[in-house]
């Protein structure tokens, strides 16, 4: 297909979206239907035009188009299928365009599936997303074409960043942007409610499943991002705190605070001030992460390529669409009634503490992130806050969290009594310490934090599962009366409980990897063996493999445990003959939850290689604790409640809210 | 209580939450901020041995030794100093003689650095920022030059 095309749908987007900023919010002001209804068209519009624009892209990818700069600059004939279409947003102008094309995305989706959301606020929520639209198209257009040509054509690309080619790069961007993006619509929905000058317990409930998709998606994200390092860049290590890390996990402080403020909001009418501010902070948050990837103002391994008018433009969206929703917010806020009193202790004053302590973490977070930069343009020095303080902060403000984590949905709503809770808890906490006694007795002395960890990890786990008990009232009423009661229970409730046991154990992956790691760097030659976490690991053979675009030295170990031949692992290191760039493929076994890590260093003087090899146990926990949390977060998504369009049964008018819920009314609320 | 004393005591709660945080926030600052030096730069202010530095520059060509058991000796220069580096571990795929580097790690008292991270950019063209700058500042990197 012609660029051409592609560049022409987005131009058309462009107008597109700008009437879809300005039609629907006029209408909504003057009360005109007509108007109003005019908004979802459009949206879908944008889509048709963006997802146009994008598959043109696409298609100059798969054919490898040379005449296309941005294909020249980031494709290779002989680059595998699966890496040319990926290739697509493996390079900052197509994953702008990735961006805006999930923005469209979310924003046709309202428009088709909000069918029950009252007009204007959905003539405003349309709006403000063909807003966000417009300024990223804008963007795109003016600093960031992906359709320039090169005139003649050129023969030959210059090949994708080989640590890109990679399957990664297929999973973790489309689903972080699926999470970075899907803030823009709570975003959308807070501003819209803020223009609209009313909020309601409705309007919480239309929120929460946009943000839960949304917080979902960000989690998978980035846990498939943490993996993705984790193999390929062959430090064996899974978090760095690099600044694009941090960019995406400050949205999920947020947005973790949001989904739990939004319940607040939805059950008690209270909090409601909070979680507007929580949503225009979650997607705030996504935008100050765009920024930093894509201005480059940060070093990281994201960084592509640093063009300062790109990142003075990013800026301007940012100080815009932050400075211009909070003006809005200091000014509409105040306006919006309080409702729902509670004491401190109880499940809401459980929630609000679940949110300080999170939003306590992003702006600790945002601070180790920006505070270099601030130093800089300050006096010049030039600093580096890394992982030790990253460490020591979000640690810290995230123990109380999770300790408190298992309480939380044990408390009443209003009024909760926390020593019935810790009563409840028992079984749960000598579990706990069992576990911390065994950890402890396995690691025979050394520090402490791997058996508290691991005992607060299961603790965590065991919580979950007694407040489906408690819910079930298993073992107080006949057993198929429990099993009815359970069978009756929302999938909410099922979804927070598989959510907060995914937390148990993800953090009993963290733990176990961080204290009981085994590290060995030695030089080995053919023949030659040496030991990691019990394992005893031989260098069989290193052979040269050469794939389509690179060659290959690939090192064949062989494992034995206690003597006996277990297997094999294989390593290698490649050099991508297009950029001449090396990379290491470290070679991985999963044995349990454990896992043998190998990577290759350099050929050392006199024969042999350099090799790194690690034992990490439980380290797949990490990565299939947070899988965990977003299958909670789907399970509570497929909630009648919550279904998106689903049919509600009443009420279908936002001013008045809905009435009260009687708390503690069996089967108890669903959280 | 009355509405007013239960938010009272929400907000004195938000603030010594936000307090803690704070302090801690302070504290790890504090305590964990490590800065970067040019060669030039540490032999200029005499930096004192012990402290903990980011070290960034051009590895030397023709410095580096490979020893055994992945012991690297290597020498980073800006043009204007040269700092005499010593890593155990393996180097990073992008490490080579001509490219820029940024090394963690501590100095010691006879002036060597000895490194505890060795880091080359994941991408041939891309040069760590700060090592772009201590360059330009000794008048061996030209604006413009295969930056990106």
């Amino acid at each position: 297909m012609n660029p051409e095309i592609g560049h022409f749908a987005l131009v058309l987007a462009l107008a597109v979206a700008i009437l879809q900023t300005v039609i629907p919010i006029w209408g909504a002001r003057v009360g005109d239907a007509a108007l109003m209804r005019v908004g979802p068209a459009l949206a879908v519009a944008f889509l048709g035009f963006v997802g146009l624009a994008f598959a043109v892209l696409t298609a100059a990818y798969v054919q490898s188009d040379f005449s296309v700069l941005n294909v020249v600059e980031n494709s290779h004939s002989l680059k595998p299928m699966l890496f040319k279409v990926t290739g697509v947003w493996g390079n900052h102008e197509g994953s702008m365009l990735l961006w805006v094309l999930v923005l469209a995305l979310f924003g046709a989706m309202v428009a088709l599936f909000g069918t029950n959301l009252p007009a204007t606020l959905k003539a405003n929520v349309l709006g403000v997303q063909g807003s966000v639209g417009v300024a990223f198209l804008l963007f795109i257009l003016l600093t960031s074409n992906p359709f320039i040509r090169v005139i003649p054509a050129l023969a030959e690309g210059q090949d994708l960043n080989p640590v890109l080619q990679d399957i990664g790069l297929a999973i973790h961007p489309p689903l972080l942007y699926l999470g970075y993006v899907g803030f823009s619509i709570t975003f959308a929905f807070a501003v819209a409610a803020l223009i609209d000058g009313r909020i309601d317990a409705a309007w919480a409930r239309w929120v929460r499943p946009w943000a839960l998709a949304a917080w979902a998606f960000l989690t998978v994200g980035i846990a498939m991002g943490s993996y993705w390092a984790y193999y390929e860049l062959g430090w064996g290590g899974w978090w760095f705190w690099d600044p694009v890390e941090n960019a995406s996990l400050m949205p999920w402080f947020a947005g973790t605070a949001l989904i739990h403020s939004a319940v607040v909001m939805e059950k008690r009418d209270a909090l409601k001030v909070w979680t507007l501010l929580l949503a225009i902070l979650a997607f705030s948050l996504s935008l100050l992460g765009t920024f930093l990837v894509r201005s480059g103002v940060l070093t990281s391994v994201h960084a592509f390529a640093t063009d300062p008018s790109r990142g003075v433009f990013i800026l301007g969206i940012l100080v815009f669409f932050i400075g211009g929703s909070l003006a809005l917010y200091a000014l509409r806020a105040p306006m919006l009634r309080q409702g729902g009193l509670f004491a401190p202790i109880s499940r809401e004053g459980a929630l609000v503490l679940n949110n300080l302590l999170l939003t306590a973490a992003a702006a600790a977070v945002l601070v180790g992130t920006l505070y270099p930069l601030a130093l800089e343009s300050w006096n010049g020095a030039k600093i580096t806050v890394g992982p030790p303080y990253f460490n020591l902060t979000v640690g810290a403000l995230m123990l109380p969290v999770v300790f408190a984590m298992p309480f939380g949905p044990l408390l009443a709503w209003k009024r909760g009594d926390l020593a019935g809770a810790a009563q409840r808890l028992m079984s749960a906490l000598a579990v706990g310490i069992l576990i911390a006694l065994a950890a402890a007795y396995l690691q025979g002395g050394g520090p402490l934090l791997a058996p508290l960890g691991m005992g607060l990890a299961a603790f965590i786990v065991i919580g979950a599962l007694v407040d489906l008990a408690e819910r079930g009232a298993v073992g107080r009423v006949p057993v198929a009366t429990s099993v009815a009661r359970l069978r009756g229970l929302p999938r909410a409730s099922y979804g927070a409980a598989l959510a907060h046991a995914g937390v148990g154990v993800c953090l009993f992956g963290i733990i176990a990897e961080t204290s009981w790691n085994a590290e060995r760097i030695t030089g080995l030659k053919i023949g030659q063996s040496f030991e990691v976490g019990g394992y005893e690991l031989t260098l069989a053979r290193v052979e040269p493999r050469n794939g389509p675009n690179y060659r290959d030295l690939t090192g064949i170990f062989i494992i034995r445990r206690g003597g006996t031949e277990i297997g094999t692992i294989e390593s290698s290191k490649r050099l991508f003959t297009a950029r001449n760039m090396p990379t290491t493929e470290a070679g991985i076994r999963t044995f349990g939850f454990s896992q043998l890590y190998v990577s290759l260093g350099d050929e050392l003087p006199g024969g042999g290689i350099g090799v790194r090899a690690y034992w990490k146990p439980f380290v797949t926990l990490i990565w299939l604790g947070a899988v965990i949390m977003a299958l909670g977060g789907a399970l509570s998504l497929s909630d009648r409640r919550l279904r998106i369009g689903a049919p509600k049964p009443a009420k279908p008018k936002p001013a008045k809210p809905t009435p009260e819920r009687k708390p503690d009314a069996a089967p108890a609320p669903a959280e | 209580m009355t509405r007013k004393g239960r938010r009272l005591l929400l907000i004195s709660c938000a603030i010594g939450v936000l307090g803690v945080a704070a302090g801690l926030v302070l504290f790890a600052l504090n305590d964990t901020i490590v800065f970067f030096r040019s060669p030039s730069e540490i032999a200029a202010e005499h930096t004192a041995p012990g402290s903990r530095l980011r070290l960034g520059g051009l590895v030397k060509d023709g410095s580096v030794m490979r020893q055994d058991n992945a012991h690297v000796r290597f020498t980073v220069t800006d043009g204007g100093a040269d700092m005499a580096v010593y890593y155990e571990g393996l180097l990073p795929d992008l490490f080579r003689e001509g490219q820029g580097v940024i090394a963690e790690g501590v100095l010691l008292g006879d002036g060597t650095f000895r490194a505890d991270s060795v880091l080359a950019k994941h991408d041939e063209k891309y040069m760590p920022k700060e090592v772009a700058d201590a360059l330009k500042k000794q008048g061996v990197w030209k604006e413009g030059e295969a930056t990106r």
